[in-house]
């Protein structure tokens, strides 16, 4: 009995240890390249600066890779600095939409998995999201993919960025309430 | 990681940011106050060092058995007299401080600060931002990370900041100052020889505080009118065949999204304005030398040099890169 | 004639046996876990400080190790962020605080020759809520999740924009967890200074270490709420998204360093006052007579005491303060040198008239007074504004800090460790040792600091994990960290003495070193009861003066914990107490304390559900037991 439940003690802690780990970690050194270039999307994907895409060596990109980003707290705090500065807060506003959907509710037309919405910019989507392969390096779409999941609640809570130093624009986003995704119609 | 600046190879490494080799009023001032409060503690501190090291070698020795001592009134006056001429002597002196920290503060107040050059230099996280202004609005520019200045006019520098707190320290010419957001603070100095002065972020604000470093290049006035009508300038157009492409690689990858290069499609705001970047002694805020192996090396793995800074790594095809660099050593 | 005193001793065994009882504790762990002695309670906090001390500096040497040659990759930047932040927080909020109030919760009932210290309980909580802060924040730093912003932790940077996860959080609820402490340490203080005094100690005979240590706690109880206050509004900023630092929604990251400052130019008084106590105590003994000008030195500590709090601006002078605010600043500044001074002017008439007993702890002391003048004159050289704008934030700071702390604070505190090691164990430590251990210390620390002076006035900056090679730093760092590598010898060897004599040192008598005080005059170590016989003082020297001690206190109960509470002026005798016996609330109410308090770094709701059991364990405490009422009334109605 005492065995056991020092056993599931220990256990704990080393859940909360290993958690613990993985939010605090700052990988600086990331696997690099530019975003692959995938099979392009329907013709009227824009790409921002106009142009052809640029080819660059595909990377591969592992859901490993996915999962590391979506815990770590440098990783959405990172992502949503990029936010702001690759102007996706032009068409997105701070989540609230605008010209682009809104990425704060639990509408997702393509899906709300990590590997989704690195599809989403990297390919583009039809109806103006531009496809950002080439301009955006790899480890950035993945910060940018787990901060808009932090967007509606979907990372966890302590490991989501609290408010900016700017003017407040919603809810920080490590007190907003997890939303349940549900698929939105592609429209 | 070799970090020779060569323009500065003949300048002693140990005077770039040494704080008492001054090079304009603001730092003479700060540096004759230095003197004489320096002699003043050693004296001061001398005389009090020198009379306990003195009581110490004259009072006599004595084991934990020695009855403890029943002093006299006589000794005890004397002591009262010895300490009250100490205090005085302290009050003095520290009376002394005050007035010359005072006047040297009147005196840095009242420094000529006549038709300044005014620069708005907004700190980041880890490099400088810029803007020369001018009264005539199409001759503003902006650069990053080095400071053009004529040779005896004065600089007033307004400090934002687009982050954290950061300080400006440029040693050889005056103290510090802090960037704070929120806050527009002022530092005016005046360099009055010309040469290179290092500076460096004064204020812990992250990873790469220990590299935020920036130079200030004091000219003669012409040769700094020569170097801001470049400025005002939008970049060269690239000429050779590698340049060219080296500008197709700029425009048509991941720069664009955060550099500008005045003249082309590039306007972004949220890495340092690449322009001239050509021209300057260093990049990586005065962490590398300007030279092409360099420039490549930090390209495709900033993080190796600076980690934690927010330039991603970009690989590159070879030809590219050497490309790359060829277009930016061209934008002088 | 110094006399061992024996006023114990009229007190017969059996006596002494109902008194152990009366104050003793329980054996096992429970027992171990209930005490309320505040020589127990004052020892844990003495083994925990030193430790934290220890640990403090082996993440020096490793900041060291990496800033000795230029370029260096031995540490990366995140790593060395965490690494300087944590020495700093833990140097000032785990060591030099806890350590010197515990000093004071050992020694200052004894020194005002009382059984115990005030509110013991509470000693007790005091003690544990620290020791628990410490481990959550060292827990999290071997979790990765260790603060790196500075032990300062300025916004914006410790904000919640840019700095991610919980590492700030941990350190800000430490800073709550250290000041509860404190707090309530300096409560236990003032109160044992002011009312439980042995009868006849009227004011003037308090000995200047009782003195420091309550102006300490004076100042602890006014500067703590600012960095409570601050610490506390960090975390909801970061936690639920207030702006108190947000300048854009009109708060202002400069608010945190007027907070910030207002406790921390205070707290490093804090550090400093006690010394200063610790420094009398020693000077007195080792130089054969009482300390020169008394009055005046009490002056200078309370005087100090206020005068701590005008100066917190003078770490801000690179800010947009107002120049002429920073000029008043300056000259504060400047004029707390003066009871400095006094108080140096004074030990040095007190040494040069007297016979002067060359044993380790007056070596310590008198290493002060070459180092703390060294840090003196560089603090006036900072507090002029001009001057600070050029070396502020260079490493003449970190020099200059040193100097001031080590020298004016921690050689004292090691002398007073030689100097009370026999009261405390019963045992000398070793002269030979010690004088060893002082030698290593005082050149390593010279060495290890003077070079950084010129560091900072070469430019130089704090804080920066490594520099390029042409900058010229790079033989001045390597020297520094030769000098750093020394003290840690000096410290190891400082353990080997200590754990060598505790077995095995010379058997220490009550009084070995022939001291004035009343902590001499009980056994060595003191039985639980410290005093078989509370004496009756009629001297500031009891154990010097002839008149010294005029009797003894009769009548308090032998059987129960009773104590004679005393008047504020005179020390005359007020009424009898019955103090509380051994608990076990105490160390249950600090564990629902903790489990609320870092549960909350996660999320709000933990500050209401976690105050259930706090409220809970609470009520435990203060519930009150039959027994004691009992005894209570039984002892007004017939001594």
């Amino acid at each position: 009995m005492k065995a056991t439940r020092f056993a599931a003690a220990c256990i704990a802690v080393a859940a909360v240890a290993l958690a613990a780990c993985e939010r605090e970690q700052r990988r600086f050194q990331e696997s690099s390249g530019n975003a692959p270039a995938q099979a392009a999307s329907p013709a009227d994907t824009v790409r921002p600066g106009g142009g052809p895409a640029a080819k660059s060596p595909a990377d591969p990109t592992t859901g490993d890779v996915a999962s590391l980003y979506q815990e770590n707290a440098y990783a959405i705090s990172q992502g949503k600095q990029l936010f702001t500065w690759y102007n996706c807060v032009g068409c997105h506003s701070h989540g609230g939409g605008g010209m682009g959907p809104p990425l704060m509710d639990d509408k997702w037309r393509y899906g709300a998995e990590p590997e989704a919405i690195y599809k989403t910019i990297v390919d583009g989507r039809p109806n103006g999201m531009p496809s950002f392969a080439g301009r955006i390096v790899d480890s950035q779409v993945w910060q940018l993919v787990a901060y808009v999941r932090s967007m509606s609640g979907l990372a966890r809570s302590d490991a989501a960025p609290g408010r900016s130093d700017a003017m407040q624009a919603g809810e920080p986003e490590t007190r907003r309430e997890k939303t349940r995704p549900r698929p939105e119609p592609q429209g | 990681m070799a970090t020779q600046i060569p323009a500065l190879a003949d300048r002693a490494g140990w005077t770039l940011q040494h704080a008492l080799s001054p090079a304009g009023p603001q730092a003479a001032q700060i540096h004759d106050l230095w003197q004489f409060t320096l002699w003043l503690c050693v004296l001061v501190g001398g005389v009090v060092f020198a009379a306990f090291a003195w009581a110490l070698w004259r009072a006599q020795r004595g084991t934990e058995d020695t009855p403890p001592i029943d002093v006299a009134h006589a000794t005890e006056q004397r002591g009262v007299r010895v300490v009250a001429a100490a205090i005085l002597v302290v009050v003095v002196g520290l009376f002394a401080l005050v007035t010359a920290s005072v006047m040297t503060d009147r005196a840095l107040a009242s420094l000529p600060r006549a038709n300044p050059l005014t620069i708005e230099l907004t700190g980041h996280q880890w490099w400088w931002e810029a803007r020369y202004e001018d009264r005539d609005p199409s001759r503003t520019f902006s650069t990053a990370n080095e400071l053009h200045v004529p040779v005896g006019r004065p600089v007033l520098v307004k400090l934002l900041s687009g982050d954290v707190i950061h300080s400006f320290w440029v040693p050889r010419l005056h103290g510090k100052a802090d960037l704070i957001p929120g806050r527009t603070n002022t530092i005016q100095f005046r360099a009055d020889e010309a040469g290179v002065y290092r500076g460096q972020c004064a204020e812990f604000c992250g990873y790469q505080h220990a590299f935020m470093a920036f130079l200030v290049v004091a000219d003669a006035p012409d040769e700094y009118e020569r170097w801001a009508e470049r400025q005002r300038g939008s970049a060269i157009a690239p000429s050779s065949d590698a340049e060219k492409r080296g500008q197709q690689v700029f425009l048509q990858g991941t720069c664009v999204m955060c550099h500008a290069v005045q003249g082309t499609d590039a306007n972004a705001r949220f890495g340092p304005d690449l322009t001239h970047v050509g021209g300057r002694q260093t990049i990586a805020a005065g962490t590398l030398p300007n030279q092409p192996q360099h420039l490549a090396h930090w390209i495709v793995d900033p993080q190796a040099v600076k980690p934690g800074v927010n330039m991603p790594p970009n690989r590159l095809a070879a030809a590219d890169l050497d490309a790359l660099v060829a277009y930016l050593t061209s934008l002088k | 004639m110094s006399a061992s005193f024996d006023v114990d001793r009229r007190a017969t065994s059996a006596q002494h046996e109902a008194l152990a009882g009366a104050w003793g504790d329980k054996p096992g762990l429970v027992g171990w876990l209930s005490t309320v002695d505040h020589k127990r309670v004052g020892v844990r906090f003495i083994v925990t400080a030193f430790g934290f001390f220890v640990a403090a500096g082996v993440l020096a040497a490793i900041m060291r190790w990496q800033l000795a040659r230029p370029d260096n990759h031995l540490v990366g930047p995140d790593l060395y962020n965490q690494l300087f932040t944590m020495h700093g927080t833990t140097m000032m909020f785990l060591f030099a605080v806890p350590m010197m109030l515990a000093v004071g919760v050992y020694f200052v009932p004894l020194v005002v020759g009382t059984r115990n210290i005030a509110f013991p309980r509470m000693n007790a909580f005091a003690y544990y809520i620290y020791l628990f802060g410490g481990l959550m924040l060292y827990a999290a730093f071997l979790l990765d999740t260790g603060p790196d912003a500075g032990w300062f932790s300025y916004t914006p940077l410790a904000g919640p924009q840019y700095s991610a996860g919980k590492r700030v959080d941990f350190w800000a609820q430490l800073v709550t967890f250290t000041e509860i402490s404190s707090l309530l340490v300096a409560i236990q203080l003032i109160t044992t200074v002011l009312k439980l005094r042995a009868p006849g100690m009227a004011l003037q005979r308090i000995p200047l270490f009782a003195w420091a240590m309550m102006v300490t706690s004076f100042m602890v109880i006014f500067a703590m709420p600012s960095v409570m206050f601050a610490s506390t509004s960090l975390i909801t900023d970061r936690l639920v998204g207030t702006h108190f630092f947000n300048h854009a929604e009109g708060g202002d990251s400069v608010l945190w360093q007027h907070l910030f400052w207002f406790f921390g130019h205070p707290e490093v008084y804090i550090i400093f006052v006690p010394a200063l106590g610790m420094m009398s105590s020693i000077i007195s003994t080792f130089a054969r007579r009482p300390i020169f000008g008394h009055l005046v030195m009490v002056l200078s500590l309370v005087t100090t005491g206020f005068l701590g709090f005008g100066l917190w601006v003078h770490h801000m002078f690179a800010t947009d303060v107002p120049e002429l605010g920073k000029s008043f600043f300056t000259a504060v500044s400047m004029m707390i040198a003066i009871p400095t001074a006094l108080q140096i002017f004074n030990w040095t008439v007190t040494l040069w008239t007297g016979k002067l007993v060359f044993r380790t702890p007056l070596l310590f002391v008198l290493a002060f007074f070459f180092i703390l003048l060294i840090g003196g004159l560089t603090g006036l050289m900072l507090g002029s504004v001009p001057l600070d704008l050029q070396i502020h934030d260079t490493y003449f700071v970190v020099a200059h800090l040193h100097y001031v702390l080590i020298g004016g604070s921690v050689f004292p505190l090691f002398g007073a460790f030689y100097y009370w090691f026999p009261k405390m164990t019963g045992r000398m430590l070793s002269e030979r040792l010690g004088k060893w251990n002082f030698w290593l210390f005082f050149i390593g620390f010279n060495v290890a600091f003077f070079p950084m002076h010129i560091l900072g006035l070469r430019g130089m900056p704090r804080r920066v994990y490594t520099y390029p090679t042409e900058m010229g730093w790079g033989e001045l760092n390597f020297v520094a960290t030769l000098g750093a590598t020394t003290i840690a010898l000096s410290v190891a060897l400082f353990v080997v003495n200590v754990v060598r004599s505790v077995r095995h040192g010379a058997v220490a008598g009550d009084n070995p070193w022939n001291s004035p005080t009343l902590e001499w005059a009980t056994a060595s170590p003191p039985g639980p009861y410290n005093f078989a016989r509370i004496p009756v003082v009629g001297a500031r020297e009891p154990l010097w003066d002839p008149g010294g001690i005029r009797g003894h206190v009769t009548g308090l109960a032998d059987d129960k914990p009773e104590l004679l509470v005393t008047s504020v002026v005179d020390a005359e005798p007020d009424h009898r107490f019955l103090f509380p016996g051994p608990s076990i609330w105490p160390f249950l109410t600090a564990v629902a304390t903790t489990a609320m308090l870092v549960a909350s770094v996660f999320t709000p709701w933990a500050v209401v559900w976690g105050s259930i059991p706090v409220v809970v364990t609470m009520i435990g405490w203060f519930w009150p037991k039959r027994r004691d009422t009992e005894a209570s009334l039984a002892l007004e109605r017939k001594p």
